[in-house]
């Protein structure tokens, strides 16, 4: 593996380092992709052909430099390949998020005077047609899946293939226009522009540049000592800097191999059949796995709940310590042994986490009941801090030093300083260009000496040089009293139960914190089913006066866990309501990586959040929904609202 | 970017008379279930029968299946006047259906269900599938693949493995398409593909069987009660009731012919 400065500059681009890993590992798997039933493997040697057809075959479609093409769809090598094959005509790939909505792709597109847009099928290629008046730059749609798409007017629409074999055909001609741009290809050309979800305002293109990625690719996978070997799953969104930088940079650093799953519905299966020696994935995603797994032991019978029980006591007690290498006694690694070929063994194959080496969370806080039951069972389960704007990695946990409460130490070549206000700043090899036509946001983000704000605040441990986060920076305020609002850290106490889905924590400002919950359909479902509770629609089950008393000890106990933290003891739940709908990315309430748009809902449901202010015991409410398909609806609800029992902090500590 | 699109019903090909009607008539011991209906199906259209419940719908795709006999009339299928053959000798010919009341074999899988479709493309003996060797491989090859696509076009992957008894309704009625389609029918006839689904289920439904016509060039007859899909859907739409035809002709004719409103809204009989 060449991972000396020279070796970096020697291959100054992902289409360099294409070339380097057909030459070194070329009959190795680059790409899997699961398709009719069976997995089909294309080697680096055949993925170096199918990107330059791709790459000729744009060039005869009249791609110049520094074009933008958008690129949208679910994760599948020829969208991979896609990008490669941008970058190897010199213009800049631009992933869109395969679920926004018309308009939203109408802005990003706009924005980046897209000329080309390579859409996975029919799905994306109509929401891009349905914006084409807005779009003047807009020349040529290239779709993968053919289906339904055959009576479309093909005047400006082109099957992939189809400039594939242009290219192939266009070979001689169109190879040495070709090589000139992949040469002129160096460390500070654009790499990618990704649009952030954006959490705030609209979306802001953020350019990266070769050197972010290959650079922050190169010592990421040293961190971790990846290796060629590796097997990812790439299912989170291609417009994501995290699949950018797993799925693109690291798999082209170390040459590892790509696996896609068949759709989107199947990625469980498809999960267990690859296997993943390297994974990612956000804490939700293993929230509900651990909610599968609860859910249907609860269905086992009595010997094996038994079996189940006994073992993950004993996996919880000592698995971490056995996995940070930490000295266990014989009898108890034993049993481990024991319970590995019983329990955990069995268990992580059927969660397709047998092989894992390293796994990463990142993105929210995980709950350290979850984080715990993923290293009990021995996965090697860490936390990592980054964005965008830092191309992923900031800090991360070394093998040995994981814990539930911190993000890690900073990664090589990272700084990090945390300023009066506690907003944590960095600076390092991956922090962004700019932001694409924005000079404005781009020096507000990122100052002159290249340290950039993350918007965060946290702070570094003293004795072990951790980072801690506490919430968004703009986020933190304070209550009318003058103690500290945390709004993220409360709500992501609440979201540590399986029963809670979303909490939204309100109180800046005011005299005491109120809440407005989601449950989680399938942990309450699960539960109603169990003790014979009739339910027609999410509505309903949220509103029944038992889901109410649980959500209610909930919130209780959380109180309680405040009381103890002086910081925060303020932030207690006076007064919360289970809201009638659950949040959602199509009414803006989410982003597409559904974190809670706290303004946005601070507006729709102002109703609600007076009543929990004014000391009524319900209130009406009239929502306005967005279906799948962009039409809109209403739904409304008399919702309860609850007031609950507050721990005074005195009382606790004269408890104790 | 100047005009890209757009697909329109103009622009589809339809072709020749396929299937023809003539007169038929069918009796069940004293009830006359169709009375003396003619009608044609052509080469790539969606052909809908609609009418009041008890008009013979039913009956009527039954005698285009051969699962009935009509006592008169005739049936020309591709040029020819049809003898009476059994199911799977029309089934051979290239027509495949599916049923009102889903049809399934609910304790086998999804695939295996569709792989049944295949039947009649299957041709080695018993002896060499059971050895499963030389023909009988390679053939179960092929149409594990033929399946493969049909369940990759109607996005079923992620139920492949599933025993269909666990699968909800729309998606049974969904699995059924796809074991009518794998056996590459050249005439598709659905029984009600959308009774008692739900809004989006419908929707998907139609996408389906519209991408179908579309992507193969399937001939499609139907039968719906849902007037609002029949009318986007269908190029041509026959109206019975009470054993009789009371319409034939484009959407927008039949919903504005005077026999097929009263038919379905009633008319006093005084």
């Amino acid at each position: 593996m060449p991972n000396s400065e020279i070796a970096v500059n020697q291959y100054p681009s992902i289409p360099a380092l294409l070339q380097r890993n057909a030459d070194q590992f070329g009959s190795k798997p680059a790409y899997r992709e699961k398709e009719f039933g069976i997995w089909q493997a294309w080697s680096w040697a055949e993925t170096r052909d199918e990107v330059e057809a791709l790459a000729l075959g744009l060039l005869q479609l009249g791609v110049n430099q520094d074009d933008f093409v958008a690129i949208i769809g679910r994760n599948r090598p020829s969208l991979y390949w896609s990008m490669v094959a941008v970058q190897s005509v010199g213009s800049v790939p631009v992933p869109i998020y395969q679920d926004s909505v018309a308009d939203e792709m109408a802005y990003v597109l706009k924005h980046c005077r897209a000329r080309f847009v390579i859409a996975g099928d029919q799905e994306q290629v109509d929401k891009v047609l349905e914006v084409q008046d807005q779009l003047d730059d807009l020349q040529h749609i290239i779709y993968l899946d053919p289906r339904g798409l055959r009576k479309y007017n093909h005047a400006h629409l082109h099957a992939f293939q189809q400039i594939q074999d242009q290219g192939r055909a266009a070979r001689d001609t169109n190879l040495i226009t070709l090589n000139e741009r992949r040469e002129a290809l160096n460390f500070d050309s654009t790499c990618v522009m990704l649009y952030t979800s954006g959490t705030t305002g609209t979306p802001k293109g953020v350019v990266l540049s070769n050197r972010n990625v290959i650079e922050t690719a190169k010592t990421s996978s040293e961190f971790d000592n990846l290796q060629q070997s590796e097997d990812v799953l790439a299912y989170l969104p291609m417009a994501w800097v995290g699949d950018f930088v797993f799925s693109v940079g690291q798999a082209y650093w170390t040459g590892f191999c790509v696996n896609c799953p068949e759709s989107t519905d199947t990625m469980m299966t498809d999960l267990r059949e690859i296997g993943p020696t390297y994974y990612f994935a956000p804490p939700r995603i293993f929230e509900t796995q651990l909610t599968h797994v609860m859910i249907r032991m609860e269905d086992a019978s009595r010997t094996k709940k038994w079996l189940f029980d006994q073992f993950m006591d004993h996996a919880r007690r000592w698995g971490p310590a056995i996995l940070d290498g930490k000295t266990v006694s014989l009898s108890n690694r034993f049993l481990y042994g024991l319970g590995n070929l019983l329990i955990y063994g069995p268990l992580k194959n059927s969660l397709g986490f047998s092989r894992i080496r390293v796994g990463y969370t990142a993105g929210e806080a995980i709950g350290p009941e979850i984080f715990d039951f993923y290293r009990s069972l021995g996965i090697n389960l860490k936390q990592l801090y980054g964005q965008t704007e830092a191309t992923v990695f900031i800090t991360a946990q070394p093998d040995g030093e994981v814990r539930s409460d911190t993000v890690g130490i900073k990664c090589a070549g990272v700084e990090l300083k945390v300023d009066d206000k506690g907003e944590v700043h960095f600076r390092s090899p991956g922090v962004f260009v700019e932001y694409f036509q924005n000079p404005a946001s781009t020096s507000s983000t990122k100052d002159t000496e290249g340290w950039v704000a993350t918007g965060d605040a946290g702070f570094i441990e003293q004795n072990t040089g951790h980072l801690r986060i506490i919430d968004r920076a703009k986020d933190v305020g304070k209550l009318a009293s003058g103690e500290l609002f945390a709004p993220k850290f409360v709500e992501n106490k609440l979201k540590f139960y399986p029963n809670i889905l979303e909490a939204v924590l309100f109180g800046n400002g005011r005299f005491e914190c109120t809440a407005l919950i989601n449950i989680d359909l399938a942990a309450v479902g699960n539960w109603a089913e169990r003790n014979n509770i009739a339910y027609a629609s999410y509505q309903e089950l949220a509103a029944h006066p038992k889901v109410m008393d649980t959500v209610q000890s909930h919130v209780e106990e959380v109180n309680q866990s405040l009381a103890v933290d002086e910081m925060l003891s303020g932030c207690q739940i006076a007064r919360f309501v289970v809201l009638h709908k659950e949040l959602d990315a199509d009414d803006g309430e989410l982003t597409r990586t559904r974190k809670v748009r706290r303004r946005i809902i601070e507006q729709k449901y102002n109703e609600i959040i007076t009543a929990l202010y004014d000391g009524s015991n319900s209130v009406h409410a009239e929502t306005e929904v967005t279906y799948e398909d962009g039409r809109k609806g209403t739904i409304s609800a008399t919702l309860e609202i609850r007031s609950t029992h507050l721990e005074s902090v005195a009382a606790k500590i004269a408890a104790e | 970017m100047q005009e890209v699109v757009h697909t329109s019903n103009a622009q589809r090909e339809i072709g020749d008379v396929v299937m023809a009607m003539k007169h038929i008539t069918l009796r069940f011991g004293g009830v006359v279930a169709i009375k003396d209906i003619s009608f044609d199906i052509r080469a790539g259209e969606i052909r809908a029968i609609i009418g009041p419940n008890g008009a013979g719908k039913s009956s009527m795709l039954n005698v285009i299946s051969g699962f009935y006999r009509p006592q008169d009339g005739e049936i020309w299928f591709n040029g020819q006047k049809r003898r009476a053959l059994r199911p799977y000798q029309v089934a051979r010919q290239g027509i495949a259906r599916t049923f009102q009341n889903i049809a399934l074999f609910e304790g086998m899988t999804v695939l295996d269900n569709v792989m049944t479709g295949r039947l009649t493309h299957m041709n080695a003996s018993m002896f060499w599938q059971a050895i499963w060797q030389g023909r009988a491989e390679r053939e179960e090859m092929q149409n594990r693949e033929r399946a493969e696509q049909v369940i990759d076009f109607l996005e079923i992957q992620h139920i492949r493995k599933t025993p269909v008894a666990r699968l909800p309704y729309g998606l049974k009625k969904r699995v059924e398409l796809a074991r009518a389609l794998v056996s590459e029918p050249t005439l598709l006839l659905l029984d009600e593909p959308m009774a008692g689904m739900n809004v989006e289920e419908k929707e998907d439904m139609s996408r389906f069987i519209l991408d179908v016509n579309d992507e193969f060039g399937t001939t499609i007859a139907l039968i719906e009660h849902d007037m609002g899909v029949v009318m986007d859907l269908s190029d041509r739409v026959v109206v019975m009731d009470y054993g009789r035809k009371i319409g034939d002709g484009v959407p927008s004719e039949v919903r504005n012919n005077q026999d097929v409103i009263d038919a379905y809204l009633g008319v006093s009989h005084d």
